[in-house]
């Protein structure tokens, strides 16, 4: 089923989604929002427009802000089409997508793609267990589900979004049994280097030391440091235990639901299908697409904005959204000319604090890059020492490693393990993570039956 | 993989894909010290967008030769995967139990029926054998065939592998004999100096009194520097891959074939793209229609991946196989069946390489036949 | 795989009270928020794997709860490989998780 042209498509009703949206439509752009969730509001405001206030009180300030911005959306009368799986997106920006059991592929003039940002893979031996998740699971399980753990449970990780967890599970009345923080722990001399990031983003150390407050008010067992780290299961079926040490010393906490997390990293499959062109960044130590200062990719006409772009967090993912559906209307004939450089100085100042986070929660070295042992590749259960098997046959590079050992040909299309394969293949050869590059990822994003793709 | 300024071998082969892979095979078997010089993980490789047919019949339709050649890859295939087993330990997957070629109207069963009964006579092989089955024959043979099925043509000959299992079993059979493997390289030159060949890519370079150039599309500059014409140019297929099935296909076909991991693999297209291998519309959806016509429960199944690579093809689409007329020992090697032929190239070609007299079978492949005024037939759906 | 201690529990008082809706899991009636994704309220209900890995047989959840992990795939209204996460729960949708058809293996696809 084909239609007509529109002016600009959206990808992803997150808040980078929904600003662009909004910014073109004020500017009278005829303008598409597709996103897979039932409704908008992306993860960080997921649910955001069913929840009650209960919730919004344990979930904090920064949820309810998203309330805003998807009524603004609704009101401007953006086209939204919800439960929709983009499962191709061309170079001369059609969008193929699924709705509601039906094929459509749409023709744009502009693509604004705002996937936004996924969990870090965390691989360690167990992660693959029923009672392993991430910390973003529990948060949308609490946004979405209004649910929580019904036993204590452990929270083991770093970054800001596992305290935020914390303290949003501690105000809900539910028991941590542990937090295991796995960051290389404080190195005050590396901190002090950002001092003036620091002081520039004030207000998000504040809010972090005061998630950090609760949290040991709470009397939460926080141990530091954490070196090593597994999952025991009862048989092959169920999480039962973590194990890990500390200064040498070896723990173990009984427990069934495991939380992980270790930051996040943008969604980039839209943009590597598309191969524009992406640059590893080596303080957020993921990929990033290579954009201009409107969020242009290297394809004419083809936007990111918000996580997907670099992580930057909601407030910089709305800001750069807006600079995206203004670059388009302008563009398209129909902006006003606005230069963007008042959105530009306010995503400066909210990205002041990130190489202080960066370096603070600087996942560990062993913990993105396992031991031989450990499944990198969920999916298609491949090892580390596998993929370093492959490397010394001759392979250079992911594409090579994935057709020796089939890591990356599963389901999830090399989404949780991309990283951890550039960079264990990275420090196999020697070579950066910028040279050895990553998958070539290919449509369908999602999978469609081949009677869905034989309708186009 | 190591880098020295200079590196000395017997025989030099530049490309690491299928061909250069089962050259290199052969060669070490052969008892010469090989080098081989490879792209990288970015680099444009055939070898990673097989279909996996080891497929006979049909082929050849206008040149014998062909057909007789990879009949002769066939009959040799068992004796390959054996031996990369017994070396490597791992098991390529071949199935030579035959394989159908799906006809969906009655005019391409015609058709196809007229060019096999061709190739019977010319080859004139006791052992070179085709059926033709109705509708109903074929669906007995291949339960779930659709009603759009005409017929079928069923050759005992035909069968299938696992192409990337192979590619891994021959790199893993040419590390144990020893082959020196550089790979992210790109050649620049071949120069020719008193006997010796030398390569060189960036400030690398090896040395050697053989070259096998065997690099896919960047043949025909090569071979030219050794005084070659050997032409080459994109041809672009289109794979789709489906989620894991419950063994349903028990033979390969020519558009569709259920892998030993169960996953059924579907194809295949062939566009004049130029050097563009990515997956596009609608090409896709083209090929996914066929599918279901021929076997309408697929209607359901999922597709999880797809890919596209470009075929290594000639202005006949034949073969070429080639030695320097005037620097003997650089030979050029090219084909877009690189799995079919794989037992040839490991057995045949690489004895000849190595200094052996050139098999009377492969004198049709000369890349001589062609010259710049050659006309290129476009080849597409 | 269903057990009698759910990993997740409903937040107390929650207002308005959600309306739900009646699921068949694996031929038994489940009520689940009709708000909640399908893979939440498996999770609600006690359903602790929806899978097993076609590779190693291991058992498989949810992990993500977002659409990028794959692990929660399950058979709904006779269509296999569906990501729960992604699904709202209907008034009689017919949900099978991959252990239910291990006796059936030779119908219907699995991943």
């Amino acid at each position: 089923m084909s239609d007509s042209i529109r002016d600009l498509i959206v990808i992803g009703a997150g808040p980078a989604g929904m600003a662009a949206a909004l910014a073109a439509r004020r500017r009278g752009l005829d303008v598409l929002l597709l996103d897979e969730q039932p409704d908008v509001g992306g993860q960080i405001y997921r649910s955001i427009t069913t929840t009650d206030a209960q919730r919004q009180r344990i979930l904090g300030p920064d949820y309810s802000h998203g309330e805003t911005l998807a009524q603004a959306v609704k009101a401007a009368g953006v086209e939204h089409w919800p439960g929709t799986a983009v499962w191709q997106v061309d170079t001369d920006k059609t969008v193929h997508a699924l709705r509601g059991g039906a094929n459509h592929h749409i023709a744009a003039k502009a693509l604004v793609i705002a996937t936004g940002a996924m969990e870090r893979p965390f691989p360690v031996p167990g992660w693959t267990l029923p009672g392993v998740m991430t910390a973003g699971a529990g948060q949308i399980l609490l946004k979405n589900a209004a649910l929580v753990p019904s036993a204590p449970v452990v929270l083991a990780g770093c970054g800001p979004l596992l305290y935020l967890l914390a303290a949003q599970y501690l105000r809900a009345g539910v028991k941590i049994q542990a937090i295991l923080d796995t960051a290389d722990g404080t190195d005050w001399r590396l901190a002090i280097r950002h001092a003036t990031a620091l002081l520039a983003g004030w207000g998000y150390v504040r809010k972090g030391l005061g998630l950090l407050r609760e949290i040991k008010a709470a009397g939460v067992p926080f141990h530091q440091g954490v070196e090593q780290l597994r999952i025991e299961g009862a048989g092959a079926d169920a999480a039962e235990a973590v194990a890990f040490t500390r200064r040498g010393q070896a723990h173990r906490i009984a427990c069934g639901l495991v939380l992980l997390h270790q930051g996040v990293v943008p969604n980039n499959q839209v943009t590597w299908s598309l191969r524009a062109r992406h640059h590893w960044d080596d303080k957020q130590l993921s990929w990033v697409p290579t954009c201009d200062d409107w969020g242009q990719t290297s394809l004419p006409g083809i936007y990111v904005a918000g996580d997907g772009a670099g992580i930057g967090g909601a407030l910089v993912a709305e800001l750069q959204g807006e600079l995206a559906g203004i670059a388009v209307a302008n563009a398209l004939g129909q902006g006003t000319c606005q230069d963007g450089e008042a959105q530009r100085a306010r995503i400066r100042q909210h990205l002041a604090i990130r190489p202080f986070l960066n370096q603070q929660y600087r996942p560990r070295d062993a913990f993105r890059i396992p031991a031989d042992e450990v499944i990198v590749c969920r999916c298609e259960e491949v090892t580390a020492g596998s993929i370093r098997a492959q490397v010394a046959l001759g392979c250079s590079g992911p594409n090579q490693t994935k057709s020796f050992s089939r890591c990356g040909m599963g389901p999830c299309q090399g989404r949780q393990c991309g990283l951890t394969v550039t960079e264990v293949i990275a420090q196999a050869t020697g070579l950066p993570p910028s040279d050895v590059g990553y998958y070539r990822i290919r449509p369908p994003l999602k999978s469609l039956t081949l009677a869905q793709l034989a309708s186009e | 993989m190591h880098t020295m300024n200079t590196h000395t071998s017997d025989v030099v082969v530049v490309g690491g894909g299928l061909v250069g892979s089962a050259l290199a095979y052969g060669l070490l078997r052969q008892g010469l010290f090989v080098a081989v010089v490879d792209g990288g993980d970015d680099a444009l490789r055939a070898s990673r967008g097989n279909f996996g047919l080891v497929w006979v019949q049909g082929k050849g339709y206008g040149l014998a030769d062909y057909a007789r050649w990879s009949f002769g890859s066939a009959r040799l295939w068992p004796g390959l995967r054996d031996a990369l087993h017994e070396e490597t330990g791992i098991d390529v997957e071949l199935a030579q139990d035959g394989g159908l070629h799906i006809c969906l109207t009655e005019g391409e069963m015609q058709q196809r029926l007229e060019r096999l009964q061709w190739l019977r006579r010319e080859v004139n092989d006791p052992g070179y054998q085709h059926t033709a089955l109705d509708a109903a024959e074929s669906r007995q043979r291949l339960p779930g065939l659709g009603s759009e099925v005409v017929g079928t043509t069923c050759s005992p000959m035909d069968g299938h592998c696992n192409p990337l299992k192979l590619l891994r079993a021959l790199h893993t059979a040419n590390q144990r004999r020893g082959v020196a493997l550089f790979n992210r390289m790109q050649v620049d030159d071949i120069a020719h100096q008193g006997g010796v060949f030398t390569v060189r890519a960036g400030t690398a370079r090896w040395q050697a009194p053989r070259v096998v150039v065997a690099a896919g599309l960047a043949t025909q500059s090569l071979a030219a520097m050794l005084g070659m014409f050997v032409p080459v140019r994109p041809n672009k297929g289109q794979v789709l891959i489906t989620e894991r099935m419950a063994p349903f296909l028990p033979y390969p076909t020519n558009y569709i074939r259920q892998t030993d991991e169960g996953t059924v693999q579907i194809g295949d297209s062939m566009e004049e793209a130029g050097y563009d291998d990515m997956v596009r519309s609608p090409v896709n959806a083209k090929i996914a229609a066929r599918a279901v016509r021929c076997f309408p429960a697929l209607a359901n199944a999922r597709v999880v991946r797809t890919w596209a690579a470009l075929r290594i093809m000639s202005p006949d689409g034949f073969p070429m196989y080639q030695e320097s007329a005037t620097l003997p020992g650089a030979f050029a090697v090219t084909c877009h069946s690189g799995v079919t032929l794989a037992a040839q190239h490991a057995f045949t070609i690489a004895p000849w390489i190595a200094g052996g007299a050139r098999p009377a079978a492969i004198a049709a492949f000369a890349a001589t036949r062609f010259t710049p005024d050659t006309e290129v037939k476009p080849y597409g759906i | 795989m269903a057990s009698n201690h759910p990993l997740f529990k409903p937040l107390p008082a929650v207002q308005p009270v959600p309306s739900t809706v009646t699921v068949q899991v694996d031929g038994a009636p489940v009520r689940m928020s009709r708000q909640a994704s399908l893979a939440a309220g498996l999770l609600a209900a006690g359903v602790t794997a929806v899978r097993r890995s076609p590779v190693g047989g291991g058992a498989r959840a949810p992990y993500c709860m977002m659409g990028v992990c794959f692990e929660c795939l399950v058979h709904v209204d006779g269509v296999p490989n569906q990501q729960a996460c992604l699904i709202t729960p209907q008034e009689g949708m017919h949900v099978q998780t991959l252990h239910s058809l291990a006796a059936s293996e030779s119908e219907g696809a699995h991943v």
